[in-house]
């Protein structure tokens, strides 16, 4: 299974989401954002940092790169797509995702291992985990507050889909503890926290990540 | 036209306004030894400006003059504390040393063919004037010593000194600090592994702003600044040269501050960590394409001592052609 990874001018974590691919069983396979080219994958992660430096807002400008115009056309075909912090931001730039992540309501940047309650174990991305699980990653942001009004959030909570939900403490003011949220179809998956960061036990809270990876390969061959 | 233009030059030809306003060679130095010029509104001493002139036999240009007077500021030259630093150089020699001073930053064997480079730096008075921007572009100089040492930057750290943790001037400077280290590092996916932190009244009006850079490489990455060679191209390249933080070194680290001085915001840089993140990148691909043969960074005194160290360490001159400088604002 190929399992493509955009790298856009100030990406981050690219590296660490392709590693996390490989450690699934996948086939990583290194995207770049100014190619029209997904070089045939079965699905794409976007990584998180600071895609052009956060300038304009975070993840307006990688929303509108040349690759994302492919992703968005093969997004509405069916594609597993998973946005992660920075990713999540371009996919909601990019209207493939509902909502908005802004400044965080205490202001600050906040990293700490994040407690997480699975919502939806029915999503291209989280197959491997069970609905009430509560998973532990990562989560490190200072504009990750997620926001809607009122009757979006209504609209979204009624067609179920939220993925995640902070628990133990949420993090950055997110409306309704939401830190993930899913597409109608539910295929395209966008969080906050960073399940890349959790997949050894060397280097993360736990591996508790590695679900999200493993998931989408068994999503792809069922497809 | 003609007739006016003529005219506006000659009043400048005799008037105080000539250097700034006509090009200084090196003949015109040579011929006018005794013009007046602005060494100590640049940070130099008398006596070194009369060691300028001794060295060159006449007066400096005014563009000598002001590479003079950033590579004789403390910032780079440790003018005054070489003679403690040099006592590092008659330490027993370590076969864990694989690049010791003198380089960007020191380079120590790990095992297994890797090797870890790291280097603390100051970045004192910038960020006593300009919190965030000083502490942040402090990040941003350590952490291009380590990527020129051929290694990829992986973490930072700081150590800070304020004065009186309930002092006003204390809460001005320390939360821009802080956010300074991190916010810089963390654009480039730098996580800020540690540091430490102390309050005491000697530090009042004189923080001590220290960042921290660690980089990882195979032993055979290293690089060095040295530019060796005939024929070699220079490059720069890297965020545009702006007007911020000219005369930076010179005049803010090198002088105290007092009350009735003028304002000296301007000389502090303003990062651009998104820039920085391409160049570690764009840095790297030419690292492992093999293209480069030597790589010095531009620190405060910018292209002056990027270009001279440069050219000093290696086997010859260097010809600058400053312009083709690509500058943040038209010149």
């Amino acid at each position: 299974m190929r399992i493509g990874v955009i790298t856009f001018p100030g990406s981050l974590d690219d590296v660490d989401a392709a590693r996390a691919v490989r450690l699934a069983g996948g086939e990583p396979v290194a995207l770049w954002h100014g190619d029209h080219d997904l070089k045939d994958v079965d699905a794409v992660v976007l990584p998180g940092g600071f895609s052009y430096g956060d300038y304009l807002r975070a993840g307006a400008i990688a929303a509108r790169a040349p690759l994302m115009q492919d992703v968005v056309d093969r997004a509405n075909q069916g594609l597993p797509v998973l946005g992660i912090c920075n990713g999540f931001q371009v996919l909601c730039e990019a209207g493939l995702l509902p909502g908005a992540l802004t400044r965080n309501s205490h202001l600050h940047f906040r990293n700490r291992d994040q407690v997480l309650q699975v919502e939806r174990a029915d999503t291209s991305w989280t197959h491997d985990y069970a609905v009430g699980q509560r998973i532990v990653i990562p989560v490190k942001n200072g504009e990750g507050r997620y926001v809607g009004s009122d009757a979006d959030l209504d609209r979204l909570e009624g067609e179920n889909r939220v993925v995640f939900r902070y628990a133990d403490g949420n993090p950055n003011g997110s409306s309704r503890d939401i830190a993930g949220v899913t597409s109608e179809n539910g295929r395209i998956v966008g969080l906050m926290p960073h399940p890349e960061h959790a997949v050894e036990d060397l280097t993360g809270p736990s591996t508790d990540g590695l679900g999200f990876f493993t998931s989408v390969l068994k999503a792809v061959v069922n497809a | 036209m003609t007739n006016s233009a003529t005219e506006g030059l000659s009043d400048l030809d005799t008037g105080p306004g000539r250097l700034a306003n006509r090009l200084d060679t090196v003949d015109l130095a040579a011929s006018t030894p005794d013009d007046e010029q602005p060494y100590s509104e640049l940070g130099l001493k008398a006596d070194e400006y009369a060691r300028i002139k001794d060295i060159l036999g006449r007066r400096p240009t005014t563009a000598e003059l002001a590479m003079y007077s950033v590579m004789w500021s403390e910032h780079c030259s440790y003018k005054s504390s070489k003679v403690h630093l040099r006592q590092f150089g008659d330490l027993p020699p370590s076969d864990a040393l694989l690049v010791g001073i003198g380089e960007n930053a020191g380079v120590v064997d790990v095992g297994d063919g890797y090797a870890v480079t790291f280097k603390v730096e100051s970045h004192n008075h910038p960020s006593y004037v300009e919190p965030y921007q000083g502490a942040a572009t402090g990040v941003g100089g350590i952490v291009r010593d380590i990527l020129t040492m051929g290694a990829r930057p992986v973490a930072v750290m700081d150590s800070l000194r304020f004065g009186r943790a309930d002092a006003p001037d204390t809460a001005r400077v320390l939360p821009g600090v802080v956010a300074g280290v991190g916010g810089y590092g963390n654009c480039l996916g730098l996580p800020n592994i540690g540091g430490e932190l102390l309050f005491d009244d000697c530090y009042a009006g004189n923080p001590l702003v220290n960042a921290l850079c660690v980089g990882v490489m195979r032993h055979e990455d290293v690089r060095l600044a040295k530019a060796e060679g005939v024929g070699n191209k220079v490059i720069l390249f890297g965020a545009r040269t702006g007007g911020d933080g000219i005369g930076g070194v010179s005049v803010l680290a090198s002088e105290t501050f007092d009350a009735e001085g003028p304002a000296k915001r301007p000389s502090v840089q303003v990062g651009d960590p998104f820039t920085e993140k391409l160049l570690i990148e764009a840095c790297l691909e030419i690292f492992a394409a093999d293209l480069v043969t030597g790589i010095q960074d531009l620190g405060g005194a910018g292209l002056s001592c990027a270009t001279s160290e440069l050219a000093s360490a290696g086997t010859g001159g260097m010809h600058v052609d400053l312009d083709t400088v690509r500058c943040a604002t038209a010149p």
